[in-house]
């Protein structure tokens, strides 16, 4: 058995760290904003919005990766508007990968972030209020320092979670070695053609290995966001 | 410092409840008295602007925070108003320092300083600045909660019980500190309670809430001798507020002598200066009456006085209350003053008791509810 990782399965690594990273980060902003929409708001349609969102969860991925398609591909609705403005295409290459990974970890992310803010304490804002903050202040100070350990286990679920995205990617972006094949679809790949188990079992082991050190981390960036919000006692 | 007199009149409806309330609140200590539900803390949310009420006014001397004729409501950052919340409501992801500079901004830059120190100091919080909420016990949660509503420059300070949630020794640890508010700071205090000691010892007015209703407002003193106000006033715990004067200290007696309209009164020595007026609770069911004046008898407190109404419960009881006059010994103008008496309907029989009979109230024990009415009080004792 060889154990030395070959280029190809570099790439297919690189390349879902890549992904999973903008996956992640880049879906914290409206992330944010949507938990705080579900938590804090109540509106027409709120049922609906908090559907939609949940909608990766339980539609097959597949279902998933063909909306991209029809909506992100260069013909579709958005797709065709971003290329025209910003010059964005997000048809075969990695953006289209991390766009797909978004949609896919968007609920979990949302919902860590929901849960925290629902669980926080709304007598803290008014109180903050009293003290002569305006609602943006209040905002910045109380409810997003408070919402840290939420947002960094939405992250953390999110990144998982983009990592091991398989359906909407291979259905939306297909499986380009070097430009869309992450590590599950390289190793997807590598089942398929003969003589491909070694490269195949490396790239198992290399995922559990993320996977790994990502909870690692995650743990203690939770506990070190709990020490900041005061809700240890240690 | 501005005249910052609170005044609100305001309505609101919450389903099935409706508050309706006219107060009025100088500087000093106004206390909303109330059972649980009674629309209290309903009140100072609509003063602070966390509920806006269906209609009304509210003001600070010439500010007018709410007016729903001329569709006025500031947002609670823009009203001047400390808050202090029952449950302390700390940031929990900021020390103490970080807590009680909070509202800060809305004081002037050189003041923010000087009056840090000062409310640290006053509230004894020096050694907790570095500390988080977390790590804080009850009763200093709440001084750290005092303390932040005040150095945020309030016009007008509101507390909601903020001592429901402690024990006896902490409440004890903080009464002393709110009762030197009012003095310290010019500002009407809003002071929410169910508690009746905590009433008699703090309030300067006293503003009676009854199913979201004002009831009735005025001294301590003349409420809480109300028979008819004893539904909200609490029947148990009913008893009237004297206020004499401490004439002297019997040291080898242990005791101390006061003066309640020319009749002398005797307590366990109390440390207060000879002419101070103090504030004593008498509750209703520690007196009994006397058609004469005893005699061989080891209860040493004896007022004579007319009797002037009686209130017969569904119960075996009766509540009497009797005026006492005299002349008290710091004035030359007469005065009266009213002592409740609950009693058996029986002994009302037996004794043919009605309006205008002269008796004897003896009172078996003395609750010393506020050492000053000057304002240096400390502790509650009971003999």
């Amino acid at each position: 058995m060889n154990w030395s990782i070959s280029p190809m399965e570099w790439q297919a690594l690189s390349l879902s760290l890549k992904v999973g990273l903008w996956a992640s980060f880049a879906s914290l902003p409206l992330g944010l904003g949507v938990a705080w929409l579900l938590a804090r708001k109540r509106f027409f349609g709120h049922g609906l919005l908090n559907a939609v969102v949940h909608l990766p969860l339980v539609v097959p991925p597949v279902v998933v990766g063909y909306a991209l398609l029809v909506t992100f591909g260069r013909t579709g609705m958005i797709g065709a508007w971003a290329y025209d403005v910003f010059g964005l295409s997000f048809a075969f290459n990695w953006k289209g990968a991390a766009i797909a990974a978004a949609v896919m970890a968007f609920p979990l992310m949302v919902r860590a972030m929901r849960l925290s803010l629902e669980s926080q304490d709304p007598g803290l804002e008014q109180a903050a209020r009293t003290l002569g903050a305006n609602p943006f202040r209040v905002f910045f100070t109380i409810t997003l320092p408070l919402m840290l350990p939420g947002i960094v286990t939405g992250l953390v679920l999110a990144f998982a979670r983009a990592l091991g995205e398989f359906g909407a990617t291979i259905t939306f972006v297909s499986n380009i070695p070097g430009a869309t094949q992450t590590l599950p679809l390289a190793l997807y790949n590598f089942t398929q053609v003969p003589g491909g188990e070694a490269s195949a079992l490396r790239l198992a082991v290399l995922s559990v290995g993320v996977a790994l050190i990502a909870l690692m981390a995650s743990e203690y960036l939770a506990r070190r966001a709990r020490h900041l919000t005061g809700e240890d006692a240690a | 410092m501005i005249e910052n007199t609170l005044k609100i009149d305001i309505r609101h409806k919450a389903g099935d409840f409706g508050i309706k309330a006219k107060i009025e609140a100088q500087p000093g200590i106004t206390t909303l008295f109330g059972k649980s539900g009674a629309g209290k803390s309903s009140i100072i949310s609509m003063i602070a602007g966390l509920v806006q009420p269906d209609s009304g006014r509210i003001t600070i001397g010439e500010e007018v925070l709410f007016d729903s004729s001329q569709n006025i409501n500031r947002a609670p950052e823009n009203r001047n108003i400390g808050y202090v919340f029952q449950d302390a409501r700390l940031f929990p992801h900021m020390n103490v320092r970080q807590n009680l500079s909070y509202g800060l901004g809305r004081m002037e830059a050189d003041q923010r300083q000087p009056q840090f120190d000062a409310v640290v100091t006053l509230l004894g919080l020096e050694n907790l600045l570095t500390r988080k909420p977390l790590k804080l016990s009850g009763g200093e949660k709440q001084r750290v909660a005092i303390g932040r509503a005040l150095l945020s420059n309030p016009a007008v300070l509101l507390m909601d019980e903020p001592l429901a949630s402690l024990d006896a020794a902490r409440k004890s640890e903080i009464l002393p500190f709110i009762e030197n508010l009012a003095q310290e700071f010019a500002l009407p205090i809003i002071y929410v309670s169910h508690a009746v000691e905590e009433v008699v010892r703090l309030s300067d007015s006293l503003v009676l809430i009854s199913e979201g209703h004002v009831a009735a407002q005025g001294t301590v003193e003349a409420l809480m001798s109300r028979i008819d106000l004893s539904p909200i006033t609490g029947r148990y715990e009913a008893g009237a507020v004297l206020t004499p004067i401490v004439s002297e200290h019997l040291t080898d007696l242990n005791l101390t002598q006061l003066n309640l309209l020319g009749h002398n009164l005797f307590v366990p020595a109390v440390p207060i200066t000879p002419d101070t007026a103090i504030r004593l609770r008498v509750r209703a069911r520690d007196v009994s009456l006397a058609l004469e004046r005893p005699q061989g008898t080891s209860v040493l407190n004896m007022v004579p006085g007319q009797i002037h109404e009686i209130d017969q419960d569904d119960g075996p009881h009766a509540t009497v209350a009797i005026k006492v006059q005299g002349t008290p010994a710091n004035t030359d103008q007469p005065q009266d003053q009213t002592i409740l008496a609950r009693i058996t309907k029986k002994s009302l029989q037996d004794m043919n008791l009605q309006n205008g009979v002269t008796v004897w109230a003896m009172i078996k024990s003395v609750a010393i509810d506020r050492h000053s009415l000057g304002g240096h009080g400390r502790g509650t004792k009971r003999s």
